[in-house]
């Protein structure tokens, strides 16, 4: 497992589309890109995605990673000859949708013509027939079209799913810019842990679940963490990385490892063996801290059942919920090996000692 | 109309900013040398390509002309943190910019256009588009040396936009693309050239349309014609509007070509707009007029030159024009061809007189 591996493993994860409810096509990249590390795949009734990397013959324990499979996306409310009526699926800024070109998945009559769905432009009235005024002016979500260059788009139903186009650039310094980094870049890290344990010795039973359905609810590690009833658990995801023009308060740096979060969703003893593992291998990582909810998979997982120690593993990215979404790939290995790390080191001790250190 | 689809698309992906059109005007060279017989290209980079006609002298000369240049960017300034700091180079639209792919530099450096988060953003920036200040292309360098050792200070960039077809129909035939103002226009225009017509024609590929029509303003004065026809692709505003929306179209798409009577730059001749008029009359080609005083085009520098010459514009309708991307549909562009070529095999002396018939 090296950075190369994880960019060609994210490059499969990004070009393939999944709208949260829709993951079944990521979801058939991630079992391939997983069938060389484990066998054992299953997927639940959310369509979360759970693969069992076994421990000891006795494992003393049983640890989740969760890595969300889905991705932002757009639904079509209305059909008007050509032009579709768009609502989103998860958390969308209207203002970058202006301009962009988009896939949409018809479920209608003759869509069996389209295995690989329809381009739609969406555009906006030419700046010549605008006023300053408007010219400064967000257009709403509810003024936007996807223009499909067709008379009519009988193929299309309402409900069926689009997603913003943002394909795998290359930039300087071995940065990559692409849509759904949130949180395929997660994906990627989880399978690049397994990748990098099947070098390692490990007791604890591993469950590495890439979950359905974070961006409209927490859904799939709802039900994922409920199934699996892991002793502890470790979400992955995607964080705010400094970018010019946001606080230092409200960013990590970028290029300098993973974010290991701290806060009311993180148990202090998986935080602690976190940093513990990064510092004892040398691999960089940066803390966060995460004074509410995380909004992420871990916030759902924390209070599953009876309560699960929980920690929450971030990749900074730059550019959230856009389609230009920007990370450091070498940030994405070290999450890897953070992950992996931390998963050698858990023995039979663990479980006894986590309740004094809450 | 394959071959013109071909073209477009070659010339769609082409970097061509204002004043930095030579990529463009290399494709176009190796498309139009053999079809002429002489080529020039004068001191602000406008290629001009003389077809002689073989109408009894003396001829009409007729310059027919298109603008290579496209609407892009220009890095002011690079940050120590690396970020490029930009302005638009022609009218780019700001509420585009966001979360998009750019090219910069010779070296066609990929980068991005980024926004911060929506997470992260209040609801009083929600509602309002960002000024161009405020915008940085990020090409992943972490500091203003490494950007440095790629892209320099005045560089220029392009949305980094692929040509699509959208629909192969061949009563429907829709592609999309950047850069379609106006290499439609240098497409119809390389496809006029096929053939060889009554008059002299001159067909002119200009630089600097979008920063002022100043490619046109000196080639019109070199080539001196007759009369003149600029080729463009033009605003049009066909999409779904509300029923209580009172706004016009400009033009549509799949309605053939679109004749400017009036835009802000030109009061077209009428013995122009007759003969066009006339021309898709004989040869049964749908034609469409855009809405007066919108936009402006070279013909607006063309017919000021010298002591004035007969002008007038016909334009692919191209939905989104100053956007990373634009539609339009291939009919029209090929029926622009027809038109521009039956109106050059029909043009007279008389066409050119202010006289009404």
């Amino acid at each position: 497992m090296d950075k190369t591996k994880i960019g060609e493993m994210l490059k499969r994860l990004v070009e393939t589309d999944g709208p949260s409810g829709v993951e079944a096509p990521v979801a058939a990249v991630v079992k391939e890109l997983a069938s060389e590390l484990t066998p054992e795949v299953r997927v639940d009734a959310l369509g979360s995605v759970i693969l069992r990397k076994p421990g000891a013959e006795n494992p003393p324990g049983r640890i989740m990673l969760a890595a969300h499979l889905d991705e932002i996306g757009l639904i079509v409310t209305k059909v008007e000859g050509g032009f579709l009526h768009i609502e989103e699926v998860g958390g969308v800024d209207p203002r970058i949708l202006l301009g962009q070109e988009v896939t949409v998945y018809p479920t209608g009559p003759g869509a069996e013509q389209y295995p690989h769905g329809l381009t739609g432009y969406i555009g906006g009235r030419p700046p010549h027939m605008l006023s300053n005024a408007e010219r400064k002016k967000a257009t709403p979500l509810a003024d936007l079209r996807v223009d499909l260059g067709l008379q009519a788009a009988e193929m299309v139903r309402v409900g069926d799913r689009a997603v913003v186009r943002g394909p795998y650039t290359e930039l300087l310094a071995g940065r990559v810019a692409t849509k759904a980094l949130d949180n395929r870049a997660g994906v990627a890290a989880m399978l690049g842990a397994l990748g990098y344990l099947a070098g390692m010795k490990h007791e604890w039973d591993v469950f590495a679940v890439a979950t359905a359905q974070e961006e409209v609810g927490l859904f799939g590690a709802i039900t994922s963490a409920f199934g699996v009833a892991p002793d502890i658990a470790i979400a992955i995801d995607v964080t705010f990385g400094a970018t010019p023009g946001l606080k230092e308060t409200e960013t990590v740096p970028m290029d300098k490892g993973p974010a290991i979060g701290w806060g009311p969703n993180m148990h202090p003893g998986i935080v602690k063996r976190l940093r513990e593992a990064g510092d004892a291998l040398e691999i960089p990582y940066v803390n966060e801290p995460i004074p509410g909810g995380s909004g992420t998979d871990g916030a759902a997982i924390q209070v599953t059942r009876e309560g699960i120690p929980t920690g929450l593993v971030s990749i900074p990215i730059r550019y959230m919920h856009s389609p230009v979404e920007t990370v450091v790939l070498a940030d994405i290995d070290r999450a890897a090996r953070l992950l992996a790390a931390f998963i050698s080191r858990l023995d039979a001790t663990v479980l006894a000692s986590l309740p004094e250190e809450v | 109309m394959a071959d013109l689809r071909a073209v477009l698309e070659k010339l769609s992906n082409e970097f061509g900013p204002s004043s930095h059109e030579k990529a463009v005007r290399g494709l176009i060279r190796a498309e139009i040398e053999g079809l002429v017989d002489r080529l020039e290209v004068d001191a602000l980079g406008n290629l001009i390509a003389f077809k002689a006609g073989f109408g009894p002298e003396p001829r009409l000369k007729l310059m027919v002309s298109a603008h290579m240049d496209e609407v892009g960017f220009m890095v002011l300034h690079i940050e120590k943190n690396g970020m490029l700091l930009f302005s638009r180079v022609g009218g780019v639209d700001s509420r585009m910019l966001l979360a998009k792919r750019v090219v910069v530099g010779d070296g066609r450096i990929p980068g991005v256009i980024g926004l911060k988060p929506p997470h992260l953003t209040s609801d009083n920036e929600a509602d309002r588009v960002p000024d161009i200040e405020d915008l940085a292309i990020d090409i992943g360098a972490e500091d203003d040396k490494a950007a440095g050792a790629k892209v320099k200070v005045g560089d220029y960039g392009t949305f980094a936009t692929r040509f699509t077809v959208l629909s192969e129909d061949p009563a429907w035939p829709i592609v999309r693309g950047k850069a379609f103002d106006d290499r439609a226009g240098c497409t119809a225009l390389i496809g006029l050239l096929a053939e060889r017509y009554p008059v002299d024609l001159y067909a002119v590929f200009t630089v600097q349309e979008e920063v002022g029509l100043r490619g046109a303003r000196v080639a019109a004065y070199r080539v001196a014609p007759d009369a003149a026809i600029a080729l463009e692709g033009t605003v049009c505003d066909d999409t779904p509007k509300a029923p209580d929306e009172d706004v016009s179209p400009v033009t549509r798409l799949g309605a053939g070509p679109a004749i400017t009577l009036m835009d802000r730059s030109l009061v077209s001749h009428p013995g122009m707009v007759r003969l066009l008029q006339e021309a898709a009359a004989a040869e049964g080609i749908a034609i469409q007029y855009k809405q007066p005083a919108l936009g402006g085009t070279d013909s607006g520098a063309i017919h000021l030159t010298r002591g004035g010459v007969p002008a007038v514009t016909v334009a692919v309708p191209c939905r989104y024009i100053h956007s990373p991307a634009s539609i339009l549909n291939l009919n029209d562009l090929s029926n622009t061809v027809r038109l521009v070529a039956a109106a050059l095999r029909r043009v007279e002396s008389k066409d050119l007189g202010r006289e009404t018939p």
